[in-house]
């Protein structure tokens, strides 16, 4: 599933009534990061949404170009996508290790669950049920997941909320590596995110 | 393990471990079963002829319990989202959550049943009816609770509307299910085994189809 690029035009975006943003459209190329900015209210989440395929644009059309052929639907489009979200998907009363061999079977996938967990600092938390995990910790979970389930377009909304230092540069290395490898991703952000990145401003 | 067993397993273990809905379930099906002989008073005969329709309400009031968090809590922890854009379509997503949820309530209540039925003082002949119906018929409260859960998902307290949605649709489920107990109870035959049958198979195969539309439209929301 290599990308060559994902693209938008003459996007609407209407929620509850409401024109949240028109006429948006950005090009990204494989191995490139756009960042989403703008006020709150301004649209980044639902943009990001659309790209998933959850949520239909008014107007306007999502292209993701891959290998030879370029997908137009929105479930289609989404089985491309890695999704890192507000909420942490982590439930409760499970550990961390349960929860990453849950999705990993989910994606039909079989990698090192430990060393995913190891990578991004939780290696001493694998059995800790989650309830137990801080806000910071739960963000690293949802790193791990997003790196483990290896999908080659990364949708990502405000990544760096409740991360310290350290996670937030783990952060900036997971993205660059992501794109190294020939990915795409699409980040809404309000803080700088510590690599280049090309930017798109919703007003 | 496949998608669809890993949601199944997945889904099983929430259910039953501490905090989980299943022993919930079957302690408020006891506890309903249990009231109602105390409350009509020791009329063995009339405990007996209402055996089965009793048991049949307490447990899809048992099963509703549950049902209201089936896609829920996916949704407010963000899980749907990740669940959504995997290889697993939302209809086996749907089914596999279907499934789990009558495994761990529907299942045990069907087993738990017999006991219940002798509070009632329900004869011999009144047993293998009672558990042949909830066995049969419990799947459709799990297929249409599955419908109510999934379009309700997105509302808060939506569980206090889930009720609305999906009590009148069972009706045929209950009426069949104690109507089984009945017959067999004077003694006679009636088709009612096959009706409950024929609902139970029906919506089993299409509630996996309008789980997934509403889903499909809450993801949108």
């Amino acid at each position: 599933m290599t990308l060559r690029s994902l693209s938008a035009d003459n996007l609407t975006c209407i929620r509850g009534n409401r024109l949240v943003f028109r006429d948006v459209g950005f090009r990204v190329e494989a191995g490139q990061t756009l960042s989403l900015e703008g006020p709150n209210g301004a649209g980044k989440s639902s943009l990001l949404r659309m790209i998933a395929g959850f949520l239909s644009p008014a107007s306007g059309t999502i292209i993701l170009s891959s290998g030879g052929s370029e997908i137009f639907d929105g479930e289609d489009r989404g089985r491309y996508a890695g999704w890192l979200g507000h909420h942490d998907a982590a439930k409760p009363q499970l550990t961390p290790r349960e929860t990453l061999l849950f999705f990993a079977s989910l994606y039909r996938i079989a990698a090192n669950i430990d060393a995913a967990l190891d990578e991004v600092g939780l290696g001493r938390a694998l059995d800790l049920p989650s309830q137990y995990l801080s806000a910071g910790q739960k963000k690293r979970l949802s790193l791990a997941r997003l790196k483990l389930l290896d999908r080659p377009l990364w949708l990502l909304d405000e990544p760096l909320a409740a991360l310290d230092n350290a996670g937030k540069a783990l952060v900036a290395q997971f993205i660059a590596s992501h794109c190294a490898s020939g990915g795409i991703v699409v980040v809404a952000t309000h803080e700088p995110l510590g690599v280049d990145c090309s930017r798109l401003t919703l007003a | 393990m496949n998608p669809f067993s890993a949601i199944l397993f997945r889904d099983m273990r929430l259910a039953t471990r501490a905090g989980g809905s299943a022993a919930l379930a079957l302690a408020f099906f006891a506890a309903v079963a249990t009231l109602v002989p105390l409350g009509v008073g020791s009329d063995l005969k009339l405990l007996s002829r209402i055996a089965g329709g009793v048991l049949w309400i307490a447990a899809v009031l048992a099963a509703l319990l549950s049902l209201d968090r089936l896609f829920q809590s996916d949704f407010e922890d963000g899980s749907l989202d990740i669940i959504a854009l995997s290889p697993l379509s939302l209809e086996s997503l749907s089914f596999a959550k279907l499934f789990a949820h009558w495994l761990v309530t529907g299942l045990p209540l069907t087993l738990l049943s017999p006991l219940l039925g002798v509070l009632f003082g329900l004869p011999g002949e009144g047993y293998v009816p009672l558990m042949a119906s909830l066995a049969i018929g419990t799947p459709a409260v799990s297929a249409i609770g599955a419908i109510g859960a999934a379009l309700t998902l997105s509302i808060r307290r939506g569980g206090l509307i889930l009720p609305f949605i999906v009590l009148p649709l069972l009706a045929p489920a209950v009426i069949f299910g104690a109507g089984v107990v009945l017959a067999a109870l004077d003694g006679l035959s009636n088709g009612a085994i096959w009706l409950l049958g024929a609902f139970s198979l029906v919506t089993v195969l299409l509630a996996p189809f309008a789980a997934a539309a509403a889903v499909r439209l809450n993801l949108a929301g």
